[in-house]
């Protein structure tokens, strides 16, 4: 869907040159979210702003779903990718619902539909349509703020989506919040989405793939797992942390510790509720969460129960250890 | 050139009309400090008040400054002053009351919270606390203010020569009653270059107490 | 409490002080000059009104273009001239400008216009100027992001935002075009400033006020006036920046 082929982007800073982007390959494939992250002025938000010519790539082709976008006005082409930034952008003159309503608007679309439009961008957002219609962007808090400006991307339905660390301003729980807000969102909706984080923690959650630069560079690219599993090269490492092998525990679920437990152990129990002591995890829980609950277990073990409550298999601490090669006395430490 | 000579011609008079303007400008905006300055500190404290001092301040800043000396002069004639340097100097000491009135509120409002708040931590008095950190920190913003004065009365007292104040406007008015085109232009420049020099020199002082961390250039 | 009783004190000194002045003018027979002469006055406020009028209205007609001209990128390097020239040009006193310029133009009522038109310029295009570059970037970047032209970030985005400081900068300007329209007489422009300067040469307190007083007035009306349309005109979300 978008496609960078040897992209390099050159400024020109007085008489010396800077090479922001450096031949960067990198290739997002239809309805996924990929997030660009590496260190302040690795070339994340330079890469991002070339795709929809913000800034032009020196060398290089870039290709949104299939067509070179030096091909396509820049103009039509930006009203056809929605655009979120971390300050917002928000127009402090127009009300949230003439905020909304820009793009559609620049594309002429009927009055009937622009306000349908607007109510349902609302609602998917969880802000009442007329509670907002008429109030102006600094009456919002800074996360209601953001919301909107999420929405003004989506208005147009447009395919691809460009974010530019858009809760990169907000407190961690609100951030948090809005994160599981927009992968909510983002399973109805299925848009193409390019990220830019410069928190590897939020590109584990939100990615489903994940490019870390370095110095305009891309150093490793592949699935979170991937990522943390098998970093590349010491800066990769490095940078998604001592801790990265647990990690992983957020992307993994109970079923998938079943799994490759299963194979192991054989014996069935009847009663897996009564041996673990009354301690129960959901099979679609992420591991962390799961680890908790069994540190906290008196048994040391859970019972893992399906959707309906009925429990269907046990795990325990030490089955952890067939998942991550660290000792079960380190798990303690990460999840408290 | 005829502006050249004439200035070789009349630059002792010249000097002295300058120094009269200064007089008139200094004494003026002089005693709107001490006016002013403490006024402005005192309404810092107290919003509504502020609010009506400034909108009236405001108010007499529209009247047209013709118009204030036209006012003056009936007024100021009960005490046989009608004409001269009191109306002059009562209207120019009015105008200037706004740039540094609010200057001064808006300085002394604005010093940071926190660094009040620290003042306050170190058990300073209220009188040290106003002393050493927010008068000082407030100084470079009510020197702007006075530096605003000053150019706002420089141009003004030029005018107040047609009430017979002196100062370089009497070559404007005397230049134009007598169609002598060299000395209306020997006295709007001469009033320019001392509008601009004050400006200038007003703007360095003002950085040079400036505190450093805000000494950007 | 005390805080409302000053307020309470300041105003009605002030509403005394202009009753008394008003009352003793009145009894000093100071009104006689204006009740006896009313074509005259009506005359004199017509040709200043009209000096205001079209000197101001000239003035945003090329001021507001060209502080949005060299506000665009590509000029943008060039904007400190204009803003040195403006700054440079406010510092220097009104009745020199008027001078200067009649030195050159001679007499009449063109000279005036001229004069007027250029120092009110100034201000307009210092704010203009300003206001469109106090707009925040986040938002233009925004707009252009999402595919504005160039002329829809313009009429859209910089001059709503904007609106503020350039409306500031007209109604300063009028104003204080209006008292220097009281010295466009001095260069043969006509206006008030007839009243107020013959008042004052025939030391004739009937005549200056005559003069002095609808001045005054005219300029804390417009003044007046030009608020109440600056609240109008500027969109409501910008509203809280203005105090
Ligand atoms: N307009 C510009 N002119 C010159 N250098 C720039 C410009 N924009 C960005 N850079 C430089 O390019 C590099 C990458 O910047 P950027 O893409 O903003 O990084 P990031 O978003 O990863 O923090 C930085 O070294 C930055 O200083
Ligand atoms: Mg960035």
């Amino acid at each position: 869907m978008i496609q960078f082929n040897n992209v390099t982007k050159v400024y020109q800073s007085g008489d010396k040159e800077v090479k922001a982007v450096n031949r960067v390959n990198l290739s997002v494939e239809k309805g996924e979210i990929c997030v660009l992250i590496g260190p302040s002025g690795c070339g994340k938000t330079t890469l991002l702003r070339m795709v929809n010519r913000m800034i032009e790539a020196t060398e290089g082709l870039i290709e949104v779903n299939g067509e070179n976008i030096q091909s396509l006005d820049s103009i039509q082409l930006r009203r056809s990718i929605g655009y979120v930034i971390q300050q917002t952008g928000l127009f402090p003159n127009m009300t949230i619902e003439q905020n909304v309503s820009v793009v559609p608007r620049l594309l002429g679309w009927d009055r009937v539909k622009i306000q349908h439009r607007y109510n349902e961008l609302m609602d998917m957002m969880g802000l009442d349509p007329d509670e907002y219609r008429n109030r102006y962007p600094w009456e919002l808090s800074g996360g209601q703020q953001q919301r909107i400006g999420v929405a003004r991307a989506l208005a147009a339905d447009p395919p691809v989506m460009l974010m530019d660390e858009p809760f990169g301003a907000l407190d961690p729980v609100i951030r948090e919040h809005l994160q599981n807000e927009f992968l909510r969102i983002q399973k109805t909706v299925k848009k193409t989405i390019l990220f830019v984080s410069h928190d590897i923690d939020e590109a584990i959650r939100l990615g489903d793939a994940i490019a870390i630069f370095n110095a305009g560079e891309l150093m490793q690219y592949g699935t979170p797992n991937e990522i943390l599993s098998n970093p590349r090269n010491e800066f990769v490492s490095q940078f998604v942390g001592s801790d990265r092998t647990l990690k992983r525990l957020n992307l993994l679920t109970v079923d998938d510790l079943l799994q490759r437990v299963a194979a192991v152990r054989q014996k069935k129990q009847k009663s897996y509720k009564e041996a673990c002591g009354g301690s129960t995890v959901r099979r679609d829980s992420d591991l962390r969460n799961a680890l908790s609950v069994l540190l906290s277990s008196p048994t040391g073990a859970a019972a893992v129960v399906d959707e309906e409550g009925n429990a269907f298999g046990n795990i325990t601490i030490a089955d952890f250890e067939r998942l991550v090669e660290v000792h079960p006395a380190q798990l303690k430490s990460i999840v408290q | 050139m005829e502006l050249l000579e004439f200035f070789q011609q009349h630059w002792g008079e010249m000097l002295a009309k300058t120094l009269e303007h200064i007089q008139l400008v200094g004494l003026a905006v002089g005693l709107s400090i001490l006016i002013g300055v403490p006024f402005g500190i005192y309404i810092s404290q107290k919003e509504r008040l502020a609010n009506l001092v400034l909108a009236v301040a405001g108010v007499i800043m529209t009247i047209p400054s013709i118009a204030l000396f036209g006012i003056m002069i009936p007024i100021l004639s009960i005490i046989n002053h009608g004409i001269g340097f009191l109306p002059a100097f009562c209207a120019l000491v009015l105008y200037s009351q706004l740039p540094i009135i609010r200057n001064t509120y808006v300085a002394v409002k604005n010093v940071d919270a926190n660094i009040r708040d620290a003042a306050k931590g170190m058990g300073m008095t209220t009188r040290e606390r106003l002393i050493r950190v927010e008068i000082p920190m407030a100084l470079p913003v009510i020197m702007a203010g006075v530096r605003m004065a000053v150019i706002l009365t420089i141009g003004i007292a030029a005018i107040a020569a047609y009430i017979g104040a002196g100062g370089l406007g009497d070559y404007i008015s005397r230049g134009i009653s007598t169609s002598y085109t060299t000395m209306v232009q020997a006295g709007a420049l001469s009033v320019s270059v001392l509008a601009l020099g004050s400006d200038f020199l007003l703007g360095q002082i003002q950085r040079w107490i400036s505190p450093r961390t805000a000494d950007s250039k | 409490m005390p805080e409302k009783k000053w307020e309470n004190v300041v105003r009605a000194g002030l509403f005394l002080v202009i009753i008394s002045f008003i009352g003793w003018a009145y009894v000093a027979g100071s009104f006689r000059f204006i009740a006896d002469n009313p074509d005259e006055l009506i005359y004199l406020l017509g040709q200043h009104l009209k000096l205001v009028g079209l000197s101001s209205f000239l003035a945003v007609l090329v001021a507001v273009p060209l502080g949005i001209f060299i506000t665009r990128p590509r000029f943008k390097k060039f904007d400190w001239i204009v803003i040195n020239f403006a700054n440079v040009g406010q510092t220097v006193p009104s009745l020199a400008v008027l001078a200067l310029v009649m030195s050159y133009l001679g007499l009449g009522y063109k000279t005036a216009v001229f004069a007027l038109w250029f120092y009110s310029l100034l201000p307009i295009l210092r704010n203009t100027i300003a206001g469109i570059e106090s707009v925040n970037p986040s938002v233009i970047d925004a707009g252009k992001g999402m595919g504005m032209k160039p002329s829809q970030i313009l009429w859209k985005l910089e001059l709503p935002n904007a609106s503020y400081a350039i409306l500031a900068g007209i109604r300063t300007s009028t104003v204080i075009n209006i008292g220097t329209a009281a010295l466009a007489f001095l260069i043969g422009g006509g206006g008030l400033g007839d009243f107020i300067f013959t008042g004052i040469s025939l030391y004739d307190t009937g005549i200056m006020l005559a003069g002095a007083v609808p001045v005054t007035m005219l300029a804390i009306t417009i003044d007046f006036l030009l608020g109440k349309l600056e609240k109008r005109i500027i969109p409501k979300g910008l509203h809280w920046e203005s105090d």
